[in-house]
């Protein structure tokens, strides 16, 4: 048992850097797939085919790509490009993009749960297309939106870990700079293990406290 | 009644796939008119009545409202769509907003009228209709008929030229019918441009100017009520009113 403590109070400031860099990466690329993915989710159901279709091949192009092969275009592909980025820019980017399509489609099934008639009601109204959706349509979608959207951050935490291969010292590296210590392996990837859970918890209770919240107010 | 014509519709076709349902429909509603589209379900006149906001954008022809064709999609269309109220079979009132909020939204949000403004206009409207004790409540807490009456003041709160409805009383309660009907007679009587999509053929005897009857996505006779109920032309105008008036 001491030795299992020791693995982690021997290593503090290796965890709290993983684990820092862990939660950086998760923040940045959350707020950035959330702008990103409503956006997208905006031009799947807007009137106008050229937006549609661009929301549908962004979807289908990046969902349908490995989440590594994302990483290493942005790490070993946009370099050649002459665009300059550190690896911890293009991580948070390669999940960011990455995850946004996922979004997308999660923004876009919650519009779907909203009975026409009330767009079809706002619309008639004289309210404009950005009007209809954050209104009337997002607010009502938002709720049948939560689940969903939380298992998609929940998996882009966890997604986080990828970027362990590309030279990222975030919560996935961990293991590679312990087993170099000589750690036991068993006991290290339980610390991590338990990390996750810690850091996924408050995510479970911002759900739970959205649903209870807006499941009042109809 | 005056003359002029609010709304225009010439040669205006519409198909859903192989399906014709609206065929060369010409219809005009003058100012102040009250209209009442009738016909067998399928024959079109939803459809119609759907085009002249363009919920229902057609395929060809022109529809006009107020000397202007109707904008396609964008900010002209929505501002079009401001002048014109619409009641829908299905209430339609936002789910998540109190029945002031649903009245309020479309003065402050696309008028741009100071909360306080919008707040007096509407609760003179709940006034109206007989709903303003439930103000603070949500739709789904009310009635159908009451809900169909804050739809009819969520519309008038844009103060249109015209008003448009479809099927108003055909999901309500036997006995809710009339509270909405009343609303409606007495909107008619104040002068205010009507199309009515219905089967309630009491309202189009009283309240109507002109009753349109509709088959198979064609206008196959218009008349005063007077005259279309006592002596219809066609043969299908007799024939549905045979089988709705003999029960």
């Amino acid at each position: 048992m001491s030795e299992f403590l020791h693995v982690l109070t021997d290593h503090w400031s290796l965890f709290g850097q993983g684990f820092g860099n862990t939660v950086k990466l998760f923040l940045i690329a959350a707020v950035g797939s959330l702008v990103l993915g409503t956006l997208l989710g905006a031009f799947r159901v807007s009137p106008i085919p050229a937006l549609r279709w661009f929301g549908g091949s962004y979807v289908n192009i990046v969902r349908n790509t490995p989440l590594t092969l994302v990483f290493a275009f942005l790490v070993f592909a946009v370099p050649k490009l002459d665009v300059d980025l550190d690896y911890f820019t293009a991580a948070t980017v390669a999940l960011t993009v990455y995850t946004a399509a996922f979004i997308c489609e999660v923004i876009r099934s919650g519009v779907n749960t909203v009975a026409p008639g009330q767009a079809e009601a706002a619309r008639a109204l004289g309210l404009t297309f950005d009007q209809v959706l954050t209104q009337v349509v997002l607010p009502q979608a938002l709720r049948s939106m939560v689940p969903p959207m939380m298992s998609v951050l929940i998996a882009m935490l966890k997604n986080t870990t990828v970027a362990a291969g590309f030279s990222v010292l975030e919560a996935g590296a961990i293991p590679a700079y312990m087993a170099e210590f000589g750690e036991p392996q068993f006991y290290v990837l339980l610390w991590i293990a338990i990390g996750f859970l810690i850091l996924i918890t408050p995510l479970v209770l911002l759900q739970r406290l959205l649903e209870r919240k807006w499941a009042v107010a109809r | 009644m005056a003359d002029e014509a609010l709304i225009v519709l010439e040669n205006v076709n519409k198909w859903f796939g192989p399906l014709h349902v609206l065929q060369d429909v010409d219809l005009s509603v003058a100012r102040g008119e009250v209209v009442v589209v009738i016909g067998p379900s399928g024959s079109g006149k939803s459809t119609l009545c759907r085009a002249i906001n363009r919920l229902e954008p057609i395929d060809s022809g022109t529809i006009t409202f107020d000397g202007r064709q109707l904008p396609a999609e964008g900010r002209a269309l929505a501002r079009l769509r401001s002048e014109v109220g619409m009641v829908f079979q299905s209430f339609n009132l936002f789910a998540h907003k109190t029945i002031l909020q649903n009245v309020m939204l479309g003065p402050v949000k696309v008028r741009k009228e100071k909360p306080a403004v919008a707040r007096e206009r509407a609760m003179s409207l709940l006034e109206r209709v007989g709903i303003a004790s439930q103000a603070e409540k949500f739709p789904a807490q009310l009635s159908g008929g009451q809900q169909q009456r804050v739809a009819i003041a969520r519309a008038l709160a844009m103060q249109p030229k015209a008003l448009l409805f479809d099927e108003p009383t055909s999901a309500l309660d036997p006995e809710m019918v009339g509270e909405v009907l009343d609303v409606m007679t007495s909107l008619a009587r104040e002068g205010m441009t009507m199309v009515v999509v219905t089967h309630e053929m009491g309202f189009a005897r009283h309240a109507a100017n002109r009753v349109v009857f509709m088959a198979d996505g064609q206008l196959v006779e218009q008349a005063t009520p007077a005259e279309f109920f006592a002596n219809p032309k066609s043969e299908r105008a007799r024939d549905f009113l045979s089988k709705i008036l003999t029960h």
